[in-house]
């Protein structure tokens, strides 16, 4: 299928369109502004006339000869009556008319600087300069002469130009008609252009002033007839007919040798109608509306912005064999699933070539037809394409005789079946993860259905968002899928090194309920969590009390780690105690995985969580993509088992504190409070110490804030103390499943102080924030501390100052998150095309060398542990056998731990930004 | 030149540049460039005399992620 000729394109020229190749190039002139006849034919001269292409089928082009799919269209001209300014060029225009006599035409400057900065203009293309490095230099050029007051040339002295926008120059206050700025124009000589960065050969500037007025072909603004028989034109021939109109009565009555200023004014609409033409949102004049009052879309509207032809249009195309709908989560379909409802895989579908091999087994499929009857799903075919291309819809009535008539050689489009690989994506499609391939389900319902643990990675929740679906359509392509994008490649990102795939709120709950310190389950229980999960099988009871047989949730977990999986941390809970008391930890935070088994801790977010699961990273990177995945899919179904054995929810009484306490924070707050009282006191006296590099008030500010910010605290601990464990809200924030600590201090304790801009709320009335304040009231509540908590509800004036900073919190989002897609665009505009060649090298399409290796150390990071290229732990490991490894002085292996901690630190911030969004 | 953000350059023998390009598998045109008149290439020049267009420069960096990291450079400009 390759066509056409393979030259490289070398360079691209742009000049200027003169008349004269305008009206070469033209098939015919308009002079009419009327478009059909009565009978409904193109009018001869008329802006539908059909020289300039066909756009209705039957009928003939008169220039081509071409019927509608053969004929490209062609252009065609109008004639002004008067010259008319092209807005496009009015920048140029001033600055050539700053740049050059009103007398003589010359450019302002000697002789020998223009043919200095001619001898510029002339290295600077030799040696390659850009089109950029031109255009400062013209510039340059151009301000030299512009300052030059007397011509020295002719001596006259020049005069002021300015421009009112959008096309009208001034010369010292009256006005330049188009005419005369053609004129002035014309008199520039071909030398004076070269050092302004104009090539006169193929752009004469006083081309820039319209005298004709190319039409564009009909093919390029079709009307469109409406059901009613009426025809609709395009926005572009309305505009072209009002042209036409005022064009006609503007040549009449200059020909008619009518008033001045009648002229004048129509001249004006001229210029105003062709300005709108080529740009109907040119700031200064109002825009030109359908009789609607619609704006009308002219040719820089159709280009522009995000609906214009370049990012609509050619950036990004729609596509066929594809669907979107809302997504629903399900937490019984393995990780590289996705459920997909029955009325969009009836309509996706996958092409069968036959061939004598499965000949007949085509046959029967097609025998079915579009929606086979049968048990559940049976995938039908909804089209067979026949040798010389035809399409044939097979339908229930047909089906039987279609089916006779396929042969080798025949397409057959069959629907979508269980286990098909498809893309599955979320906009924005920010990273490699955005995009991944599932495999299909067959479900009931009309949603799109995955598991919650690939969440994260498509950053997806389930209040309305909506996903697509990309049905690939050759061999090659869902073989190259399957390796490479399948969900389970994708575990480890390569962006930090761990799992972005990974247990996720509730998931990581219930991992705490299963396995905080002796929680056990009996036969029933037991039973229940395992059947979720299959595949598994009950291993002796653990524990048995008074007869009864129990199974610890460790033991349970355990059967989804890998058997000779071996590993020492510690989890989300841990309290980072001065001495870790290990094994005995009060928490049971140290988690120690000796043969597969949990000897202690308990499994939370650092375990299995998405970003931080340290056994979900272990294990992707030890055992592979496979592995990973069963873990994936078992550890969250155990962990959903375990939860809803036990039960799990939470409320406002999960913030309740005793009575005695709320005092004592009440107490707390109190002290705060007048203790900033008594600083506004000392500063109003001057008794203020002031704090080096900072002015008086700031000193109060600062220590204000400091007081506020650690009573907050104190209450947030006080409030903190009654909150244990076995409190849901508390499980939830510190097993890393949802919300913090934070969250909860600020439910039960105080909101504390509210801040824009990072100070203390100071705006609002006049010395005051609010008039419920005396003026230069500088204490607590007067700027913005909130005493009260969430729960016992904020006051009047409380619940203002905190919408204030909440309104900041908002606007920052919305403004970083455009500024950043801005920028990732922009990166990604310029990195698309580098890609790693075979020898690990980086290169542009030119097969030019951007690095030599990639990342400089040619470390694929999503294979490498934090970053690095080998884990020494796992050598470790290796190296000593397990056995050995597991009873290594504790100090090593700790301290090996905490290094690597170091190194997660940015990727736990990174994971807090993403959970943030 | 001196400063610790400026990396190691070094000019680099005629007679070696063929078994670079060949190691790297590259054209001298598919190097990355480096003017002639960079500081770094001028210091270069009080050292060895001038050098001409199309010779080759070694840069070595110290690199966060790989320790020491070695780059070419194909000297153009005017
Ligand atoms: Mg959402
Ligand atoms: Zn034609
Ligand atoms: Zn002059
Ligand atoms: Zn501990």
């Amino acid at each position: 299928m390759l066509r056409g000729v393979s030259k490289r394109i070398k360079s691209i020229k742009f000049a200027l369109l003169s008349p004269d190749e305008i009206r070469k190039m033209s098939a015919t002139k308009v002079i009419t502004a009327d478009t059909y006849d009565d009978d409904g034919f193109p009018i001869d001269m008329g802006l539908m006339d059909s020289h300039l292409g066909v756009i209705e089928p039957g009928l003939r082009c008169k220039t081509c000869g071409g019927k509608v799919d053969d004929c490209p269209g062609h252009f065609g001209h109008i004639d002004l009556a008067m010259p008319v300014i092209h807005v496009g060029y009015v920048k140029e225009l001033k600055k050539l008319l700053m740049a050059t006599c009103k007398n003589c035409g010359r450019l302002l400057l000697l002789d020998e600087e223009i043919r200095a900065y001619e001898r510029e203009m002339d290295a600077l293309d030799k040696i390659g300069g850009t089109k950029l490095d031109k255009k400062m230099m013209a510039k340059e050029t151009a301000r030299d002469a512009g300052k030059r007051q007397i011509c020295p040339h002719c001596d006259t002295e020049q005069s002021k130009i300015t421009l009112d926008k959008p096309t009208t120059f001034r010369e010292d206050g009256h006005k330049l008609t188009p005419k005369e700025v053609r004129e002035r124009l014309e008199r520039i000589r071909d030398e004076d252009l070269r050092p302004m960065g104009i090539n006169p050969d193929v752009a004469r500037p006083e081309w820039m002033i319209l005298t004709a007025l190319l039409v564009p072909p009909v093919t390029v603004r079709p009307s469109i007839t409406l059901e009613s028989g009426d025809r609709s034109e395009d926005d572009l021939t309305h505009k072209l007919v009002d042209v036409l109109r005022i064009n006609q009565r503007l040549r009449e009555n200059r020909d008619a040798g009518a008033p001045q200023l009648i002229v004048e004014d129509l001249w004006e609409l001229l210029q105003y109608h062709i300005t709108t033409y080529f740009d109907n949102q040119t700031s200064g004049i109002p825009p030109a509306r359908h009789r609607s009052g619609r704006p009308l879309k002219t040719l820089v509207q159709r280009l522009k912005g995000k609906e214009g032809r370049f990012r609509s249009n050619l950036s990004g195309k729609r596509v066929n064999f594809s669907a979107r709908t809302v997504i629903s989560p399900d937490p019984l379909l393995s990780i590289n699933e996705v459920g997909v409802p029955v009325e969009a895989a009836r309509e996706l579908t996958i092409p069968l070539y036959v061939q004598a091999y499965n000949l007949e087994w085509v046959r029967e499929l097609v025998k079915r037809g579009p929606v086979p009857e049968g048990n559940g799903y049976v995938p039908g075919v909804n089209y067979v394409i026949r040798q010389d291309g035809r399409r044939i819809r097979v339908t229930d009535k047909n089906a039987e005789t279609v089916a006779e008539t396929v042969d080798v050689g025949y397409v057959v489009e069959r629907q979508l079946q269980e286990g098909d690989i498809v893309l599955f994506n979320r906009q924005p499609s920010l990273h490699r993860m955005s995009m991944m391939a599932h495999e299909v389900r067959i479900m009931s319902f009309k949603t799109f259905r995955f598991n919650l643990a690939v969440c994260p990675p498509y950053n997806a929740d389930f209040d309305g968002d909506e996903m697509n679906l990309h049905v690939l359509q050759s061999e090659e392509a869902r073989a190259e899928a399957k390796v490479l994008m399948r969900v389970q490649e994708h575990i480890l990102s390569p962006r930090f090194g761990g799992p972005v795939i990974g247990a996720i709120h509730d998931h990581i709950s219930g991992g705490f309920l299963m396995t905080h310190k002796d929680s056990k389950f009996n036969m029933e229980q037991s039973s229940r969590i395992l059947s979720l999960v299959g595949d598994v099988k009950l291993p002796k009871p653990g524990i048995v009390e008074d007869g009864v047989e129990y199974w610890t949730g460790k033991q349970l977990f355990s059967l989804a780690i890998p058997d000779d999986l071996n590993m020492v941390f510690r989890a989300s809970i841990c309290q980072a105690c001065d001495t870790c008391d290990k094994e005995d930890c009060d928490s049971d935070a140290y988690v120690k995985i000796v043969n597969g088994e949990i000897m202690s801790g308990t499994i939370d977010e650092k375990s299995i969580g998405a970003f931080n699961g340290k056994i979900l990273d272990k294990i992707a990177r030890n055992y592979g993509s496979d592995r990973a995945r069963i873990f994936i899919d078992q550890a969250t179904k155990f962990a959903i088992g375990a939860i809803m054995v036990r039960g799990f929810t939470t409320g406002i009484d999960d913030e309740d504190i005793p009575e005695s306490e709320k005092m004592k924070i009440a107490e707390i707050l109190q002290t705060a409070v007048d203790g900033v009282r008594t600083l506004v006191q000392a500063y109003k006296e001057g008794d203020l110490e002031q704090m080096p590099g900072r002015s008086l008030e700031e000193t109060l500010e600062v220590e204000a804030m400091k007081k506020l910010g650690r009573a907050r605290d104190d209450a947030g601990n006080h409030a903190g103390k009654h909150l244990g464990l076995e409190n849901s809200a508390v499980i939830m924030a510190r097993s890393g499943a949802r919300g913090s600590m934070l969250n909860l201090s600020q439910m039960a304790g105080c909101v504390g102080q509210q801040a824009v801009r990072g100070e203390r709320i100071s705006r609002g009335y006049w010395s005051r924030t609010l008039p419920h304040f005396p003026k230069g009231d500088l204490g607590a509540e007067a700027k913005g501390f909130v005493k009260s908590c969430y729960k016992s509800g904020l006051t009047p004036t409380e619940y203002f100052f905190h919408s204030m900073g909440g309104r900041e919190g908002l606007v920052d989002t919305a403004v970083r998150t455009s500024r950043s897609g801005y920028m990732q665009r922009r990166l990604i505009n310029a990195l698309e095309d580098l890609k790693v060649k075979e020898d690990r090298s980086v290169r542009n399409t030119a097969d030019t060398i951007v690095q030599f290796k990639f990342g400089e150390d040619g470390i694929d990071p999503s294979r490498s542990v934090q970053g690095r290229a080998v884990d020494v732990d796992d050598i470790l490991r290796d190296v000593l056998g397990a056995k050995k490894y597991a009873t290594l002085p504790e100090e090593r292996v700790v301290r090996k731990y905490g290094e690597l901690e170091e190194g997660l630190e940015m990727t736990e911030e990174e994971a807090g930004k993403l959970g943030e969004d | 030149m001196e400063h610790r953000l400026v990396p190691e350059h070094h000019l680099v023998l005629e007679k070696e540049e063929g078994k670079i390009l060949n190691g790297l598998k590259v054209h001298k045109d598919q190097l990355p460039k480096i003017h002639r008149n960079d500081p770094c290439v001028q210091l270069l020049e009080r050292k060895h005399g001038p050098i001409e267009e199309g010779r080759v420069i070694r840069i070595v960096r110290i690199s966060e992620t790989s320790g020491v990291s070695v780059a070419y450079r194909l000297v153009v400009g005017r």
